[in-house]
């Protein structure tokens, strides 16, 4: 029972990523008609947000000690974040949360590349065929990875998890379990409500907003929206940028769970397809559930007992509940009909 | 049923010069070695063979390499277990590979556009981790599977021709070594052969029904005409070729590994047939060889060799060139092939073959250009 407990815990905040990632893959699709495949991408700068962010915040001054002496009779050195220097305590704090603080860094960042990234070249492609979407996108997400790997090198970059939030939850003693039955570290907890609120947030963004009801409105049928006045193109525009958010700040979020490295967005851009597609394509519930979904069962496949009975099952599951559901089910959990049919 | 158009017989004869002077065309290139020019061949039948599926019938198939990994698999277990001859290894990698094919293919050609992309993909991804994992006793896992000196070859034992050599034994053709320069012709051979294959598919009443189903299968539906077979046909000939060119890599350098099974592997087969130009037939050959040719040079470039080549600037332009260019070459390549593949997708999406086209369009425009009142005909 706490074995299963456990491994559904696990699924749920590694599904909150995919979720996260499906959701704005769903949205640009959905809206702007684009098969993005350099979503995956996006989500990699993210997490390189994060380390830049990290990497700014540490520059540090370097001050000989001469009171202390190392074992071998030299002041030793002190290194000291120049945050730490102007700010006190504060900058202390402010480079031990570096990674939540990074959001902030990286909303306005990925809104940016976001809407270039559409501007640039995406725009280009909404009359083409799917498969030069793909292809464009594809060689794109090569470019950015790329980038990415000249400035930061090929090695993962482990970012920490604030001093205070490592650590487990005892979850069991908070329903009447005994102690230390059922644990769950902080911050893959964290994580997990952090999904919730963002896919919250999306989508009350889409339903109690006059944008949101717009975008609605576009996804259904653009050219009425476009022949009522409505300047459509420059709301999926915005869209496109959210996207790009969505994916970032789960990217942010997800580095001290996963060091990030530079072909982490080709990684999980397989996984948040498969997830889209077997969410339904066009469908932004579809999307989420499939997210969790996926990620519970994948957990659930890694487990011992699993595995000892279907070798190998671990590895491969996301792909056969994909396979299988294109067989049996074409639109996915929650696709509607026509959409990519042809 | 080896008759050919008399333009097709032309670009027959033109290739085939082409293919069999590659050592004396390329070496002003740096490139006339055997060890690439075998890489510039199977690469090249790789292409044709994805050529076959997505050029002619639209279809873009995302685990191509999954074809590869099975080919080049298939070849080392014929060098282990049966013969180091070359010939049961191939006939095996390609009749596996269809078979392996015919099973993706059955199921993947049930659904169309993105829908059969990602299932490609996933079948390959599958192939990709399972042969990581619990197929290592096939597969050998991360090292990749090796040739050893103590190998059964029980058909080699059989006819007495086990080799007494020192090291590990190579493989032959009809005891003939494939090595170096042997193996380029050989390569070449089955290039020129896959080419005329494709030739004669394309001309062929099957390509015809096939580019039928790329312009508008709903309506070939209509017509009464079943599809599924001409996919499954178009798919499973695709993956056998693809198969061939897993098993010449492993001929050439008998050793397999999973990482050729990767996805991005697949997507280079992509980009190389984009490249050249999709549906073309020359197309996809003028793709891979560009692609493993900058691959070769660009990733060999250093600074120490940019600094040597604009040694002609001013110091401080100098410097600030070669770092530019530095992130361009070696390590880097990648950015370049990426930048150049979302070039050619964005301005020229026939890809090289159709570049050339316009461009001779309008050469012949020019020339043409004061009777141009005159040569406006009706309507037929």
């Amino acid at each position: 029972m706490n074995a299963f407990l456990s491994q559904l815990l696990n699924g749920l905040d590694k599904g909150g990523a995919y979720a996260l990632i499906a959701l704005g893959l769903t949205l640009v699709f959905g809206t702007l008609g684009v098969v993005n495949f350099a979503h995956g991408a996006l989500f990699m700068l993210g997490c390189f947000c994060a380390v830049t962010f990290r990497y700014l915040i540490t520059l540090e001054t370097v001050t000989l000690d001469p009171e202390k002496l190392s074992p071998w009779g030299q002041p030793v050195e002190v290194r000291t974040p120049l945050v730490q220097n102007w700010f006190g305590d504060f900058g202390a704090v402010l480079v031990d949360y570096s990674v939540p603080i990074s959001i902030l860094l990286a909303i306005p960042a990925m809104l940016v590349i976001g809407i270039a990234m559409e501007r640039g070249i995406v725009k280009h492609f909404y009359k083409r065929s799917h498969a030069e979407q793909i292809l464009v996108t594809f060689g794109l997400a090569i470019v950015l990875q790329e980038i990415v790997k000249a400035f930061f090198g090929a090695n993962p970059i482990p970012q920490p998890i604030p001093s205070d939030l490592r650590g487990a939850a005892d979850i069991g003693a908070w329903f009447g379990m005994a102690p230390h039955l059922l644990t769950y570290p902080w911050w893959r907890l964290i994580y997990l409500l952090f999904s919730g609120l963002v896919i919250g947030g999306v989508f009350a963004f889409l339903q109690f907003t006059t944008f949101g009801m717009v975008v609605r409105a576009g996804m259904a049928d653009r050219e009425t929206v476009g022949l009522m006045g409505i300047d459509i193109d420059r709301r999926f525009t915005i869209v496109f940028g959210l996207a790009a958010v969505v994916a970032g700040v789960a990217g942010v979020m997800y580095t001290p769970l996963l060091a990030p490295n530079y072909h982490l967005g080709m990684d999980f851009l397989v996984l948040s397809f498969v997830v889209v597609v077997v969410g339904g394509m066009g469908s932004l519930p579809g999307a989420v559930a499939a997210g969790f979904l996926l990620g519970i069962l994948q957990s659930f496949a890694s487990m011992t007992e699993v595995k000892s009975l279907i070798p190998g099952i671990d590895q491969v599951i996301i792909y056969l509940v994909a396979v299988v559901i294109l067989l049996v089910r074409p639109r996915g959990l929650m696709g509607r009909r026509g959409i990519m049919e042809n | 049923m080896f008759s050919l158009s008399r333009k097709d017989l032309l670009a027959l004869a033109i290739f085939t010069v082409v293919v069999l002077t590659m050592p004396v065309w390329l070496a002003p290139f740096g490139a006339a070695y055997p060890g690439l020019m075998q890489k510039f061949a199977i690469y090249a039948i790789f292409a044709i063979g994805f050529n076959i599926l997505f050029g002619l019938t639209g279809y873009l198939s995302f685990g191509h390499a999954a074809f590869i990994g099975v080919g080049s698999y298939t070849t080392v277990w014929s060098f282990k277990l049966l013969t180091m001859d070359i010939l049961p290894a191939m006939v095996l990698a390609v009749v596996v590979t269809g078979v392996f094919a015919l099973v993706i293919g059955y199921f993947s050609l049930r659904r169309t556009g993105i829908y059969f992309s990602i299932l490609t993909l996933a079948f390959a991804q599958m192939s990709y981790s399972l042969a990581y994992s619990v197929l290592t006793p096939i597969t050998n896992g991360e090292t990749g599977l090796l040739l050893a000196r103590d190998d059964p070859r029980y058909l080699d034992a059989l006819l007495g021709a086990q080799a007494n050599v020192a090291g590990l034994p190579q493989p032959t053709l009809l005891g003939s070594s494939v090595a170096g320069y042997a193996g380029f012709y050989l390569c070449a051979v089955i290039l020129i052969l896959t080419f005329f294959l494709s030739q004669k598919v394309f001309a062929s009443p099957f390509g015809m029904a096939l580019r039928g189903i790329k312009s508008n299968q709903t309506r070939m539906n209509y017509t009464g005409f079943n599809t599924k077979p001409y996919m499954l046909a178009a798919f499973v000939i695709s993956g056998m070729i693809a198969g061939l060119a897993g098993g010449l890599l492993s001929i050439t350098d008998p050793l397999a590994g999973a990482e050729r099974m990767r996805w991005t592997e697949s997507g280079n087969v992509v980009l190389m047939t984009i490249l050249g130009g999709v549906g073309t037939l020359f197309g996809p050959v003028i793709g891979a060889w560009l692609i493993k040719y900058f691959e070769n040079i660009f990733s060999a470039i250093n600074t120490n060799m940019l600094n040597t080549a604009f040694s002609f600037l001013p110091d401080g332009v100098q410097s600030f060139v070669v770092t530019v260019l530095s992130k361009f070459v070696g390590e880097g390549w990648h950015l370049t092939l990426g930048l150049m593949f979302v070039l050619i997708v964005v301005f020229l999406p026939g890809g090289l073959v159709e570049g050339f086209h316009r461009f001779m369009a309008r050469l012949k425009r020019r020339s043409a250009a004061p009777e141009r009142v005159s040569s406006v005909q009706p309507a037929e």
